[in-house]
This record gives C-alpha cells, structure tokens and sequence, in this order.
C-alpha cells in the first residue's frame, strides 16, 4: 500500500515537469524589462500605472544594473530574451555589436530624464561646498604632490586640501564598481577633476593607459569605503556618523531631505531646478531600450513606451517627478517622444 | 556507615584532595556562568532583532483612510459605460467640495495628492459593484497617499521647518481637519495581506510574495523529496560497499555545506541557459532550491533508515519479504517522522533564500498574482531585499513588516517539524 503512494507521488512528479516543459514552450504575454537599478523606480512606476491603466499585463522588471541588463537583452530575439532595458549610461558600441552579433539590429533609444549624482552628509554637520578638483584630490588613488611627482594619496583631512574644507578626517561612502552609479560618479567627477592637474595632464600624451588609471583609480586605504548598492544604507550610515559623506542618486536626497543635506559642487546646489537646467556638474541620462523585434512579438509594448513618453508620466508634473526624476526640458521631451513612437532604430 | 570509624588519614579528606575538589566545583561553576551567559547573550541578541524587527513594522499592517463624501455627475461618468469615467476628477470635486478655500491649479494638485492613486479606482470599483450609483453621491472610504499615512502614524516631525519636511504645512493642515471632523481612521491594512507589489507603499502588499514562495516551495518538495528519499533508500539499503558509492557520499555530505549562491549560478546554466525555461518563474526558483535542499532531505534519511534497529529489516526478511517490501512497508513508515522533519528543516531553508533567486531573475518587481508555477513571481525574502533598497520612507515599515510575515512562516513550519517529531517519532 505504501508502495502504492510512492507511485502516485512519482507520477505526479512526473506529470509536472512536463508540464512545466510544456508552458516553457508558450509564448509570453506579460513585457519584461531588465536593467539598471537607478532606472528601477521609475521603470516600476509606469509598469504599474501602465498595468493599471490599460488591459494588458503588468510588465515584470528585473533589477540587473545597466551592464548585466544589456547582456540580458543583446542575448537574442524570442520569449526567453527580455523586451526593453533600462540603463543609467547610453549603450556603448561593443554592446550594439554584441545585439547585432545575435540578430538585434533594430534597438530604439529613449533618453528619458536625469539624474544628479550627489555628495551628501548628515544635517547636523556643516554643509559642504567643494570644487570638483579638490573631491579627485580627495579620492583619487594616487595625486600629484607639490613637486608634480605622482605619489600615494597622502590626504587625510579635508582641511589638507583645501583650507576653506572642514577640518574632518575624509571618509566617503560610495557604490561598489559594479554600480551604475559609479561609473558615472568615475567618468563625471573623477576624470573631470584630474584634467585640471598639470602633472596628470602631461601623461596623458606619453602613456594614455596610466593616465586613464591615474584619473579613474578610487583610493584603497580606507578613505573611501565600498558600501555596497543600497543606497538606503548609505543614507542610515550618514545620519549615524556626521563626519561622513556619501554617494548616491538625486532621488535618494529628495526622499530623506529632513536627514540628508547634498555638497555644493562648484557653487552649485544640488536641487532639482539646478539639474534639470544642468548647472550642477554631476548629472547623468538616464535611457531604456526596447527591442524592435519584440514589437510584434509580446503585445503592448508600443503602448508602455507610449505611457512612459506621456507627459502624465516623464513630464514635469508627473507622477516619475514625483519619485525623484528630473525631466527632459520640452523640446527634448518632444522629439524623443517622437523618436520612441515611431521606434526609430538607433544608429551609433 | 560511620563516618567515625574511618582513619583520618584517607586519602580523600586530606587537604590536596579537599583542594582539588574544591577546583572541581569551582571549575563546574565557572562552566555554568558561561554557559548561562552565553545563552543570555543569544536571547539578547534575538530580542533586539525581534524587537527592532517588530517596532518598525507592526505599523506596517495598518494604513490610513480618509472618508470622503464623491459624486457620480453626469460630467465624469459615462451611464452607459460605467467602467470609462474620469475617476481622479470625482475624487478632486470631492475633495473640492470638502476643501472649498482651495482654488489656485498647483493647491488642488496637492491636495489630490492626499488620497492614493488607488482612490479613484476604488471609486470606479465602488460604481461597477452598483451601477445605480450613477447621478448619486456616496460616502467612501479612500486609502490615504503615504505621506499622509506617515504623518498619521507620526513618523513626521511637525517641529521641523518646513523644507525640511517631505509633507508641507498646507497639507498638514489639510489632514488635521479631516481628523478633527472624524473623517480620518486607522485601519487594519489587508492591502498589505493580499496584493502584490507597488511602488507606493501605501498600496504595496506581500500577497504576490507570499503566493510566489508557496509555489516556489511546492515545486522544491515535489522535486527534492521524492529525488532524495529515493537516493537515501538506494544508499543506505541497496548500494554495494564500493568506492564509487563512498566517494557519491562525500560528495552529498559536501554539497550540504555549499554556498547557496553556487545553486544559483547551476540554476542559471542549466535551468535557463540549457533547459530555455521562464526567466523570473517560481517552477526555476523551486528546482533550483531543490538542488540546495536535496543533500539535506538525503542525510536526514539515511540518519533515520540508520536509527532503524536491525531486527526489524531480520525479521520481516524472516517472515519473506522480498527486500522493497522491507523498505515500502517498514523501513520508510518508520522512518517517515525524521524524514519529514528534515525534509521540513530543509523547506523552511528554502523558504528563507534569496541569493540563488537573485541569479534566476526572481528579484524583479512583480505586481500581478502568480497563478501558477510559471507565471512570474517573486518570494518573500526577496520582497524584503526590494523593499529595504526602495529610498520612500513608507518601504521602512513595509519592510520590517514583511520580515514579520517570513518570520510567523518559518516559526509555523519549524514548528511543525518539532511537533511531528514528538507526536509520531518512536524511541527504540
């Protein structure tokens, strides 16, 4: 008898996997959407109020982070390969060659608003207003000392640098490598701030890779301390320990305005009107891609890029300002909503 | 039994034994305190953990309402098709007709940004469940937008200036007249129970999680439990002493102590990159902690095919069972207490991971109910991990409530195998 039961339990076990075999086979009517987890919130946003406002299912998004969603979505055409992703730097040309490689040759392009990268530290400590320069002085690996020789970042005190810097030890919390984040922090701030050293500046012609390790290359000896991708941590870590700062995203400053105050950057503040005209240096686009074979594949993905691109959503009373968005300025706003409707293929 | 009669030269009253003895006590209290401490350290531990866990999140299971008084005009709603109205614009007449000072576009704006998004679908709902509402007014009770939510539950602090508060002075005073006109409550949040995920917390709920976890572990125990008795069966009753067969057990012994990361990136080679199977799909996260709690389930069975006494397998060979009948009828009932504990200990394993998920694409933002174990899901802890990154002050309280929610599940199944094992388990 109990034989019997172990039959049952083996068959039934059987029968569900071809099931799920079978299903595997089907095709897909929900969009899914991988990518960068800067894009994450306002993605989700619209999949939502596109589930809710239309008949189709909502999309499912994936956070992956802008590198490991574009090799989701270069990995070929079909219901196994996801339809749009999101990134917080544009596609580079290695990528496009890899879709192309695999039979992606149409990919349109939407550029669909900012976000400002900010150094920010807790309220009850003085706020800081810093040159580009000084904060690559500040966190670079290795800096010119005064005689141009390239030597081990020997700071440890903001007020070294600079005498108008609070006399603080420098402690900066910042995303790990693998964060879009970063990379953008590295190109807009660390390569930024090393063009302004003469002695940086003349290696540049005589050994282009050192330079670039030079400019790009974050300090290790416990000044700047890898705090992994939440950026809510940061944000805990800061209200903890005034005389720390740290790195993340516009939205995360918006969000906890009553605990976090951000750097000035160059003179400027960083709020939203400063973004959006783009006077405060450190801001970055934000983009999604869509699939053009998918277009005709999974449905209503021309009506999700039709949702994202309305005014309701990316404009500057929308619900993705809301969230901490900065939107395009109106004409912008205009031609690449033009651009992502037709589903113009991007050519690079 | 005279203690007098002994010489008082015994070897056990003199002063080094005496000494001794006393070292021995006081070597056996001093392994006591540590003990003890240690044991008082773990609670202490584990009531900061639950108590941090519970005093941010038991305010995540209710939310705030408002009521508010709309009407089904003529201009909004379509008689014919109720279902094509502008709903946002009933719940701004109401809040108009409530508010009436309130004039200037950018003030009315923020004053619908009190009520939830999800406010004029429940008034949408509330006309589809009786059309005849239609030209009416009615009374409704709206979920409140979770800046309000958190000013309710005083999360906001009213003393700071202004700017440096997510929710301004006008929407302040907004809120305290509906709460000095009784017309807004606190209730029990079953949103959070029953629905899936949404970017605003006032509306997010763990439901979706919950259902992806139960088809996430169903298909683990279908896939694992089976497999690994099975394999234990084979290992302990049928395999010759071989080598091949010793080095099989290391290598089971070995995988139960693997990283469960590892499962994830195997589940991603094989599951999806070889097999083409859904991304994000509950029937991918179980078969991938299968694999993970597939050692656990075949250790346990052999431990407890092992805990068999021998005379049992002699004598029903005596009476002439063939040797499945010995396994089938006696070896595995008897066994099946411990077996089904372990197999529970493994789930309950299972239920808790999100690393080897991360790698199969279940950490995805999921709003709609998985139906079925091919429908995109997420699980429990994953909503967890989702929530803790979100930057709303609102996630804070979803987040410790839905460690709450993972929690009452692991304490029930963890249990439940405690109770299996002192109701069925029998002592040789």
């Amino acid at each position: 008898m109990k034989s019997r039961t172990l039959n049952v339990v083996l068959a039934a076990c059987v029968v569900a996997l071809t099931a799920v075999a079978a299903a595997a086979q089907d095709a897909r009517d929900t969009i899914r959407i991988v990518g960068s987890s800067t894009v994450f919130p306002f993605s989700t946003a619209v999949a939502e109020h596109f589930g809710q406002s239309s008949d189709f299912p909502t999309p499912v998004v994936e956070s992956t982070g802008s590198g490991g969603g574009l090799k989701l979505f270069c990995a070929g055409v079909g219901f196994e390969h996801p339809d749009v992703t999101n990134a917080s730097r544009r596609i580079k040309p290695s990528e496009v060659e890899r879709c192309a490689e695999n039979g992606i040759t149409e990919i349109t392009e939407v550029m669909f608003g900012f976000d400002g990268i900010v150094l920010g530290n807790s309220r009850g400590a003085r706020q800081l207003s810093i040159d580009i320069p000084d904060l690559w002085l500040a966190l670079a690996a290795e800096v010119p000392d005064a005689n141009g020789n390239i030597v081990a970042n020997p700071y440890t005190m903001w007020s070294e640098i600079n005498h108008s810097l609070p006399a603080a030890a420098i402690r900066v919390m910042g995303p790990p490598p693998t964060s879009g984040t970063r990379d953008a922090f590295v190109e807009l701030v660390m390569e930024q701030g090393c063009e302004h050293f003469e002695a940086v500046a003349v290696i540049e012609e005589s050994d282009e890779d050192r330079f670039e390790s030079i400019c790009a290359s974050v300090r290790e000896d416990g000044a700047f301390i890898e705090a992994g991708e939440n950026d809510n941590l940061i944000v805990q870590k800061l209200e903890a320990d005034p005389d720390a700062f740290g790195i993340f995203g516009f939205s995360f400053l918006d969000q906890n305005i009553n605990k976090i105050q951000g750097a000035v950057m160059n003179g400027v503040e960083p709020t939203f009107d400063n973004i959006a005209f783009g006077d405060y240096p450190v801001s970055r686009s934000l983009y999604f891609y869509v699939k053009n074979a998918h277009l005709d594949l999974v449905p209503g993905i021309a009506e999700f890029v039709a949702e994202f691109t309305s005014d309701d959503a990316w404009g500057p009373f929308g619900y993705l300002a809301d969230k901490g968005l900065i939107p395009l300025p109106d004409h912008d706003r205009a031609t690449m909503a033009e651009t992502a409707n037709s589903a113009t293929p991007l050519s690079l | 039994m005279t203690d007098t009669a002994r010489p008082m030269t015994s070897v056990h009253l003199s002063d080094s034994s005496r000494g001794r003895l006393r070292r021995r006590y006081a070597r056996e209290r001093n392994f006591k305190i540590v003990s003890v401490s240690a044991l008082v350290l773990t609670a202490v531990f584990l009531v900061i953990l639950l108590g941090s866990v519970v005093l941010n999140g038991w305010s995540g299971f209710l939310t705030t309402k408002l009521r508010l008084e709309v009407t089904y005009s003529a201009e909004h709603v379509d008689v014919d098709n109720p279902a094509n109205g502008n709903f946002r614009m009933i719940v701004l007449d109401g809040l108009r007709e409530r508010f009436p000072d309130v004039t200037e576009r950018r003030a009315l704006r923020a004053l619908l940004g009190i009520v939830s998004n999800q406010g004029a679908w429940d008034v949408r709902d509330a006309l589809l469940d009786n059309p005849s509402l239609a030209g009416t007014s009615r009374e409704l009770w709206l979920p409140a937008a979770t800046e309000v939510d958190m000013l309710n539950k005083g999360y906001v602090d009213r003393s700071a200036p202004e700017e440096l508060r997510l929710i301004d002075d006008r929407t302040i005073a907004w809120v305290d007249a509906l709460e000095q006109d009784g017309d807004l409550a606190t209730v029990f949040n079953w949103t959070f129970l029953a629905s899936g995920d949404s970017r605003e917390p006032e509306l997010a709920g763990v439901g979706g999680a919950v259902l992806g976890s139960f088809w996430i572990l169903l298909v683990t125990f279908v896939v694992s439990f089976p497999t690994g008795v099975g394999a234990a069966v084979f290992l302990e009753e049928f395999a010759p002493k071989r080598r091949w067969v010793d080095i099989i057990e290391v290598n089971i012994n070995n995988l139960a102590a693997v990283p469960s990361i590892v499962f994830g990136l195997l589940g991603l080679a094989v599951f999806l990159n070889v097999m083409h199977l859904p991304r994000s799909a509950p029937v991918v996260g179980g078969l991938t902690l299968a694999l993970m709690t597939l050692p656990t389930i075949i250790i346990t069975t052999r431990a407890a095919l092992k805990g068999i006494p021998p005379s049992i397998r002699d004598a029903a060979l005596a009476v002439g069972a063939s040797e499945v009948q010995v396994v089938s009828h006696f070896l595995l009932p008897l066994a099946m207490p411990r077996i089904l504990t372990g197999a529970i200990i493994g789930m309950a394993r299972a239920l808790g991971e999100s690393a080897p998920l991360l790698m199969v694409g279940m950490v995805a933002f999921v709003v709609d109910l998985p139906s079925g174990p091919t429908d995109p899901a997420t699980a429990l802890p994953v909503q967890v991990f989702l929530w803790a990154d979100s930057p709303e002050r609102g996630f804070v309280e979803k987040t410790s409530a839905a460690i709450m929610v993972l929690l009452v599940f692991l304490i029930a199944m963890n249990g439940l195998a405690v109770y299996l094992r002192q109701r069925f388990e029998i002592r040789w």
